[in-house]
């Protein structure tokens, strides 16, 4: 197969995204590599409205979302393969890639983008004992059976963890009818994002059960009910607590994982709290013309930062093959510290930095009334009062350039959350 | 006065916003970050609105089903009115974005839209 300057690998929100920059930014010679029959990704299947508040101002479906980009894919004419699998990335950037028509081939790069999205934790990561019966479903499962196939999964629902996929799930199962028992989430707090619950739980009087799992599911053909329990501080079920809940059909919402197969097989240095790579302000790799964006790098609540994000990685990709990775001044590290649990990116060149320096994070438990603080080696530049942090939302501060200029052999920039 | 804290569910941020109510009227909100959460709060309070998003069986495509929304708001009392409608429309394809599937949806004067392309 011909030989492309640029090839992304998966078609969602990021790959679109960042295909439609890269073409932007001058490149003629792009490929996306999409394992679905379709482009657009996971928006496909979510057809709840919020999303392009950021990026279009107004409120869209996933599917009216994906579509302004797949449109733009389409005006630019840029190249794209469905029901296509990449099976590899070598470090030299050939990727190898499979589908029904053309057997199983390869295309040289230039430069590749990594967007292949995330998956969803499953139930054998969760340690739930009981037999294996139907009616267990991961919520994107679920929302896949009923949004796009339109099956209905079942009548009377459990769903254990309240991440954002599961609280969407609860009011449309709700809306087809079924009756939704309860969401369970271990946690002391939601791992959604807060107008979820109100507008998925709260409308529809469905508890949220924080602090609380499953310790027992019921039924050998089908799922007949479920036992919840609490839990206490260190997660472990309170005896006495325990209380059954009749149901047909449990539903997963416990996290997603960054999908790197592919990342690491080709030697990609990962972060291990995001079980994403670790990428610099380019959003580059450890390997040299890989960039990394979207749910692959890490998991994000909000498309609008997906193709924010995605859309920069397309850019740099495009420069990267116009000019060669340029000679840049030593990194500077940006490093996650007291309550906040990672960042991205993790180091920052100075000389390929645009005007400003967008840091995202995640904190580790809920704050009230807390600081976020940015540190420039040990001088604090940042000190932002935030009603409520929590680890469900993705939280970002923004840097200018010129902040970082004037600080004379910067070495680290810090982000903290701090309680004073 | 009563004080309501409610959460805008008009953007991702959530803001917390408190609404000040006299005789069932908004007279004042405040915790809002945007006009949207203003907007929000006084509706919330006198005519709680939501959109509604489905699917609607769909023929003469590959596609099953053609995903659907209420073009604006609808009053949240009539939901499930609403979804009893949609439950019994049927799309043809060809669809694209924006159709009308179903007018003037249980009088609200909201039209049901595609929310998806199908041929």
């Amino acid at each position: 197969m011909k030989s492309y300057d640029i090839v992304i690998v998966g078609g969602g929100p990021a790959g679109l995204a960042a295909a439609v920059a890269a073409k932007k930014a001058g490149n003629d010679s792009i490929l996306i590599l999409e394992r679905d029959h379709e482009l657009g990704g996971i928006l496909n299947q979510c057809i709840h409205n919020g999303f392009g508040l950021h990026t279009f101002k107004e409120e869209l479906t996933g599917p009216e979302y994906a579509s302004r980009y797949i449109d733009q894919v389409l005006e630019l004419g840029i190249d794209y393969r469905l029901n296509t699998m990449v099976m590899d990335i070598a470090p030299d950037k050939t990727v190898t890639a499979m589908n029904r028509e053309d057997g199983m081939f390869t295309v040289p790069a230039k430069a590749v983008i990594l967007a292949m999205g995330c998956r969803e934790r499953p139930r054998g990561a969760l340690n739930i004992p009981g037999y294996r019966p139907a009616g267990i479903y991961s919520a994107g499962t679920a929302q896949r059976l009923v949004n796009i196939e339109g099956y209905m999964p079942g009548k009377e629902v459990v769903i254990l963890g309240s991440g954002d996929i599961g609280l969407i799930m609860a009011r449309r199962m709700t809306f087809e009818g079924a009756k939704v028992q309860c969401v369970a989430e271990i946690m002391p707090y939601s791992g959604g994002l807060k107008r979820n619950i109100v507008q998925c739980l709260n409308d529809y009087n469905i508890p949220l059960l924080l602090s609380h799992t499953v310790v027992d599911i019921k039924g050998r053909e089908r799922v007949e009910g479920v036992t919840i329990a609490e839990v206490d501080g260190n997660m472990k079920p309170i005896p006495g607590t325990e209380k059954f809940y009749s149901c047909d059909t449990l539903m997963l919402s416990t996290g997603l994982i960054p999908e790197n197969e592919l990342s690491r097989s080709a030697g990609v240095a990962m972060n291990p709290v995001t079980s994403g790579p670790v990428v610099n302000e380019s959003f580059e790799t450890s390997i040299e013309g890989v960039f990394a964006c979207g749910n692959v790098l890490h998991v994000h609540d909000l498309v609008d930062y997906v193709s924010e994000e995605a859309a920069k990685a397309g850019e740099h990709a495009a420069a990267y093959v116009a000019n060669g990775r340029e000679e840049a001044a030593e990194d500077i590290t940006v490093t996650a510290k007291g309550g906040a649990r990672y960042t991205v990116p993790s180091t920052v060149s100075l000389d390929r930095l645009g005007d400003l320096l967008t840091i995202r994070f995640r904190v580790g438990a809920v704050y009230k009334d807390a600081f976020v603080s940015v540190y420039l080696d040990d001088e604090r530049v940042t000190h932002q009062k935030k009603r409520i942090i929590a680890p469900g939302e993705m939280e970002q501060v923004i840097l200018k350039k010129e902040q970082l200029t004037s600080h004379e052999g910067l070495k680290n920039i810090t982000v903290t959350v701090e309680t004073e | 006065m009563e004080k309501r804290e409610l959460t805008c569910i008009g953007c991702p941020m959530g803001c917390l916003v408190t609404a000040e109510i006299e005789n069932g009227e908004v007279v004042n909100v405040t915790g809002n970050t945007c006009k949207i959460g203003d907007t929000y709060a006084h509706k919330e309070i006198t005519n709680p609105t939501r959109i509604v998003t489905s699917t609607v069986i769909l023929e003469g495509s590959g596609k099953t089903r053609l995903p659907v929304k209420t073009a604006t708001d609808i009053p949240k009392s009539s939901i499930f009115d609403v979804m009893e409608v949609i439950n019994h429309a049927r799309a043809k394809a060809p669809v694209k974005i924006g159709d009308v599937v179903i007018k003037d949806v249980c009088g609200t004067g909201v039209d049901v839209v595609a929310t998806g392309n199908a041929s």
